[in-house]
């Protein structure tokens, strides 16, 4: 093959090629030349956001799954009678409407019933369903599941029915004989009651329930939201807040927030750190392009905006990259921890790119700015 | 000569070895902080989940039932079986006594309010925040501890006055400000405060126990009382009845400060006491402190994982930086061992030096954290010195080992004309 040939089938492939503008051509190849220092480069950049996305995620969807567990402390509203009266018919469907599915709601009838020996004792009605998903802490050794069957708290049970023996209770003189299906441990007032399901309870007593209690999902302020709600739809009703497990609750997930906040800060720092070393690096090491270039008769600014214009280009491919990775690393933490995933956050994406880009301008610019006062011969000679 | 030239490396190239060791001392400091948190913050959450009030309950061990309905007591006052007052201080001298953040005890009594006896309530005598005193120890505990989120607006009495604290609601009702007198009980007693708790506590009077015990006709009668302790999250051993374990097993069960030990050791220490964990808030507290110490180990292993990155990325950029030294020393006819041997002794120093600095560095961020967001002290555990310091060996020498297995390999003439 002679080197005519050659030469034609350069320029014919030369004109073939798009007609990039040289400042393109020249981010192009810088990459594809040198692809070990781009590539490491790239890879800090990658790492480094995905950090920074993952810790991100994590922060804004902690809340969620945190408070998700904190449920398991039960109802944080209580809706109960005025001045200890029943509650007014159908407001269970009241509350239950007003919820929407935002949470739980768990009906309790209380009356004070006499032993076959004369003792008094609490009887309570309530939907056993319920009560086993809001009260999660009861420890049972069987939950009702028949007609006439009680649930008997561990303290009621060596009063009314010592070996598990079926029982009858008395209230205004009607008598409703039970069988225990179980025995009920909390370590409160609940040991000392005998639970029956509420149908039964309402026939026996001709009581109403008198109390609701009701587990809102979601913040403080749509808690907040839901008690003005649920007072406004129930004149007849008191809607109290459980301050007890509201104030833990927003006291413990504070100071959480608080050191994964701390934390995420540290890591994006110590990130940001990494991507800054690799670059300057890299930059570094191709002062002799930069020689070669203002040799040339490249204008300050055409360097300036080559350099820039390569870091935001690596900024902006690692940061996409990255923020894969970071959701996948979230993900994985939240199935690990909470044995649930975490949702994606796309709100995260503009900030870990603008942050991505800021850190590789910020590791282009310092390298130049040290370059630009030498002069390129002596660059060029090695020194 | 090996000596002097590490000596000279440090002391000409002071820009290049500032950079690295900047990146050793940030990536060290780093990692002490998230390592000193994520060790201390089971504790100092344990302590915020306190915020949720007692969690055990101890009862006389003969106790009748409660009838108690919306916190309205229904029992004659004369029924059932005390603890006594004197026994409480013993609390302090079980096992755990350093695990108890505080304990209250409980006396209800019914009560005529109002002028002429108006309305039958529950009178609560407890204690609010009492000086109590066990062998040589003086303590101070009360509902202020073991019932954080009560609110008193007005002033809490003195447990040894005979003012008292009186419902929210209840207030309401009789129409009574904090410093107006009420008759409670044939008394002329002065209101120190309005008492709202969002509770069953906003339908009763509240007073020192002394004066409840008084009312009762039963002085040193206590019935019942909330102890808040600090436990460890329950586990398999922790669910065994302690009757059924070998003696070993059953030492390492006592000496755990699992809720059931603590229960038990209440148990012994109060007679003819009954100890019981509040399950709503002893079960719940285990797994969001499972939760939150499973989220910052796995945070802190990516701190760890980025600073240990940052490092090895500045100490490659360092040596990288240096061909031209090589090509010189490998020209001079150093052998690739004592180019390796110099570059890690140099390594070692920086890891040395950046590893003390970014320690203190890092106790000192620990320290702030703790103080801004828990308001404690954080811990830092002395053995995490010579962890930390060889971590940072480690990360430095595998930054480096990369880097200088590639300058090693130059050729020195490309090195020199720099050119490589």
């Amino acid at each position: 093959m002679s080197s005519q040939a050659q030469t034609r089938a350069l320029v014919s492939r030369r004109e073939k090629a798009p007609n990039t503008s040289m400042f393109a051509r020249m981010l192009l190849r810088a990459a594809v030349l040198r692809r070990g220092r781009a590539a490491s480069a790239l890879l800090a950049m990658v790492i480094a956001a995905a950090v920074a996305t993952a810790m991100m995620n994590l922060y804004v969807d902690v809340q969620a799954k945190l408070r998700r567990e904190f449920r398991n402390y039960g109802a944080n509203v209580v809706v109960v009678g005025s001045n200890g009266a029943s509650l007014p018919e159908g407001a269970l469907a009241q509350v239950e409407s007003q919820l929407g599915g935002r949470g739980m709601a768990v009906p309790f009838g209380f009356i004070v019933a006499r032993s076959e020996q004369g003792q008094s004792v609490v009887v309570a009605g309530t939907d056993f369903d319920r009560v086993r998903n809001l009260d999660r802490w009861w420890k049972t050794t069987g939950w009702p599941s028949a007609a006439r069957q009680a649930l008997v708290g561990v303290r009621a049970s060596s009063v009314v029915s010592p070996e598990g023996k079926p029982f009858t209770l008395s209230f205004q003189g009607r008598k409703l004989p039970l069988t225990p299906a179980g025995t009920l441990l909390t370590g409160g007032s609940e040991d000392s009651r005998i639970y029956i399901s509420l149908p039964e309870f309402i026939a026996w007593t001709g009581v109403q329930p008198s109390t609701i209690e009701v587990a809102v999902s979601g913040s403080t302020e749509e808690v907040n939201a839901m008690l003005q709600k649920l007072a406004k739809s129930l004149p007849g009703a008191e809607v109290r807040p459980v301050r007890q497990i509201m104030e833990g609750e927003a006291r413990v997930l504070d100071k959480t927030r608080s050191t994964l906040l701390a934390s995420a800060i540290l890591i994006s720092l110590t990130a940001s750190l990494c991507v800054l070393a690799t670059l300057i690096g890299w930059v570094f090491d191709r002062r002799r392009d930069f020689a070669i270039m203002k040799a040339l008769g490249a204008s300050e600014k055409l360097l300036n905006g080559f350099f820039a214009a390569e870091a935001a280009v690596l900024g902006l491919i690692g940061s996409i990259l990255g923020f894969g990775i970071g959701i996948g690393m979230a993900a994985w933490i939240g199935r690990v921890n909470f044995h649930a995933p975490v949702i994606p956050r796309f709100g995260v994406l503009p900030w870990v790119m603008a942050g991505s880009i800021a850190v590789a301008l910020l590791s282009a610019i310092l390298p130049i700015g040290l370059l630009r006062r030498v002069q390129p011969a002596i660059i060029l000679r090695g020194e | 000569m090996f000596l002097r030239m590490v000596y000279e490396s440090f002391r000409r190239q002071k820009r290049r070895k500032l950079l690295a060791g900047i990146a050793v001392t940030l990536g060290v400091a780093v990692a002490t902080a998230m390592i000193a948190v994520a060790t201390d913050i089971g504790d100092k959450i344990n302590r915020e989940l306190r915020s949720y009030g007692a969690n055990l309950l101890v009862t006389p061990q003969e106790d009748t039932l409660d009838v108690e309905i919306g916190g309205v007591n229904l029992k004659p006052p004369s029924d059932g079986t005390f603890l006594n007052e004197a026994d409480l201080p013993k609390i302090r001298g079980t096992f755990w006594h350093h695990n108890i953040v505080g304990f209250s005890p409980m006396l209800p009594v019914n009560a005529a309010v109002g002028q002429g006896g108006v309305r039958d309530v529950t009178l609560l005598g407890t204690y609010f925040s009492k000086q109590l005193t066990f062998g040589k120890e003086h303590f101070v505990t009360g509902v202020t501890m073991t019932h954080p989120w009560w609110r008193v607006q007005g002033a809490w009495p003195g447990d040894e006055s005979t003012d008292i604290l009186l419902g929210e609601r209840l207030a309401q009702q009789l129409g009574i400000k904090p410093g107006d007198e009420v008759q409670v009980a044939g008394r002329s007693l002065r209101v120190a405060g309005i008492l709202s708790t969002g509770g069953s506590e906003d339908d009763q009077v509240v007073a020192p126990l002394a004066l409840a015990q008084q009312i009762s006709g039963k002085p040193g009668a206590v019935r019942r009382v909330y102890v808040s302790a600090l436990t460890k999250p329950e586990d398999a051993l922790a669910r065994r009845d302690p009757k059924s374990m070998s003696p070993e097993m059953f030492d390492r069960w006592y000496c755990s400060p699992y809720v059931q030990s603590i229960a038990y050791q209440l148990q012994e220490s109060i007679p003819h006491s009954h100890a019981e964990q509040i399950r709503q808030v002893a079960q719940n507290e285990g797994t969001v402190l499972a939760r939150i110490k499973g989220l910052m180990l796995l945070v802190t292993l990516a701190a760890l994982f980025a600073a240990a990155l940052a490092v090895s990325a500045a100490m490659a950029t360092a040596i990288f930086e240096r061909r031209g030294e090589v090509g010189l020393m490998k020209a001079l006819g150093a052998g690739n061992f004592a180019i390796a041997a110099f570059f890690f002794a140099e390594a070692t120093l920086l890891a040395f030096l950046g590893g003390v600095t970014g320690f203190v560095a890092g106790a000192l961020l620990a320290h702030q954290i703790g103080r801004s967001i828990f308001n404690a002290q954080i811990t830092i555990q002395p053995v995490l010195f010579p962890v930390i310091l060889a971590i940072a060996a480690c990360v430095t020498f595998a930054g480096s080992a990369a880097a200088i297995h590639k300058a090693v390999r130059f050729d020195p003439v490309f090195a020199l004309r720099g050119e490589a």
